[in-house]
């Protein structure tokens, strides 16, 4: 009887320990509405983190150095205007990342309609941008943060 | 044996086959999740809605896992093999190997299993990834779970799973959490049979993972798995604390502190887990 008790107690107390865990989490990632809506993001803009307009000058330079090495990526770049793809992604990244730009490129979708980019080819690029972003010595949490904030286009890219 | 047949050609094929099965960039680094110890895709003891490998929607992979739980009394071996088929489909096979280290002898059992993605992608949509998964145990050596009075030497397990990674979601480390809904009538995975003397329906056990990865090649986290006891030897619910090393897509190394408390009658089952894991 006790040891059943006892056993209750353990599974209470684990359950409830993961449902903190969970709730840490998922409390922390609830889309941010208002902008200093989550614990981790209200002391500090991400633009500023990341170091500005010359850090996201030199990821979108990296980036694009590991498609030009990339056969399977630059099949997807071979007829784009790769200054004019350096500029839009530089803007949009500052957009995403909060900081004082504007974006002015066309809809992701208009950009990426006729590709038809699968899921594989979307993955390998995230890996060529993390590689970017490393060779730019951005910290591995605030890497995350930004790719939280691209996430939100990979439905506008992929399969058209 | 037609099921060690079927264990060596699927490993063949997987070999074989390395040229066309190539989902290394399906999915991003540490995604592919563990093999755990009834050889689905998961974390170590719990079976999670993500699927074994690295493929995406236009690709098949194969991961093979070979796992050692070393406790005071017991050690369990498991080796797995999956193919996980365009991120929807994943069909495993797992063979266990209990050594009994005071009583002397051991306990096999086979597991065929299937999981079906049901929705989502853990990384990239709102809601988890939710996943209904099937596990089919066939125990090898019968004598014990008879002798402690198992209703069935085999049996199957149903359970629903969601699995969520939020990036970035703690102080700008990535976070991943687990849920999974288990009906089963196995003593102690099926080891020691399935159901009991009054015992024999099935019940719904809950079980759980949260994770956080402190870089693009360390995970590390907690695993609950809540357990029956239809032979009343006081079967206790699993916890384990575990480190996964990642250092790249094709392999992943995991040691983990697991407490399984009282096993057989055998009390304090505290031991050490590790795992390696392989993936085409």
């Amino acid at each position: 009887m006790r040891k059943t008790q006892l056993k209750l107690n353990k599974s209470v107390v684990c359950i409830t320990f993961l449902g903190l865990c969970l709730v840490a989490i998922t409390g922390c990632a609830t889309p941010t509405t208002s902008a200093p809506s989550s614990i981790v993001s209200s002391s500090d803009n991400l633009y500023q983190t990341l170091g500005g307009k010359a850090k996201i000058d030199e990821i979108v330079d990296n980036f694009i150095n590991e498609i030009a090495f990339d056969q399977e990526t630059y099949a997807f770049f071979k007829d784009s205007n790769m200054q004019r793809f350096k500029e839009k992604l530089s803007e949009q990244l500052c957009v995403m990342a909060q900081g004082p730009c504007k974006y002015t490129g066309d809809s992701m979708e208009q950009v990426h309609t006729g590709m038809n980019i699968t899921e594989a080819n979307f993955n390998h690029g995230v890996d060529l941008f993390i590689n970017a972003m490393d060779k730019a010595d951005i910290p591995h949490n605030v890497q995350n943060r930004l790719l939280n904030e691209m996430a939100k286009t990979r439905k506008q890219m992929l399969y058209r | 044996m037609p099921y060690k047949h079927l264990f060596l050609s699927l490993a063949l094929f997987a070999t074989v086959g390395s040229a066309t099965i190539h989902a290394n960039d399906g999915k991003l680094l540490a995604t592919a999740g563990l093999s755990q110890i009834e050889g689905a895709g998961g974390g170590g003891i719990v079976p999670w809605a993500t699927l074994s490998g690295y493929d995406s929607q236009d690709q098949i992979s194969v991961s093979v896992a070979l796992s050692q739980v070393d406790l005071e009394d017991y050690r369990l071996n498991v080796q797995a093999v999956s193919a996980s088929f365009y991120d929807k489909l994943e069909l495993s096979l797992g063979h266990q190997r209990l050594d009994l280290k005071t009583l002397g002898g051991d306990i096999k059992m086979n597991i065929v299993g299937a999981k079906y993605k049901l929705y989502g992608d853990a990384v990239y949509s709102e809601l988890p990834q939710i996943s209904l998964g099937v596990q089919h145990k066939m125990l090898e050596d019968k004598a014990i779970a008879n002798a402690l009075g198992a209703k069935d030497t085999s049996g199957t397990d149903i359970y629903l799973a969601a699995t969520k990674i939020h990036l970035g979601a703690i102080a700008g480390y990535n976070a991943v959490w687990n849920v999974t809904a288990r009906a089963t009538k196995a003593n102690e995975l099926g080891l020691l049979g399935f159901g009991g003397q009054g015992n024999d329906s099935y019940k719904v056990m809950l079980e759980a993972s949260a994770g956080i990865l402190f870089s693009r090649h360390l995970a590390v986290g907690v695993e609950y798995r809540q357990k029956p006891d239809n032979l009343g030897l006081k079967e206790d619910d699993w916890i384990d604390f575990f480190v996964t090393y990642i250092p790249s897509k094709s392999v992943s190394i995991t040691a983990a502190y697991t407490k399984l408390g009282t096993i057989a009658g055998a009390p304090d089952q505290n031991g050490l887990y590790f795992s390696i894991n392989g993936h085409l």
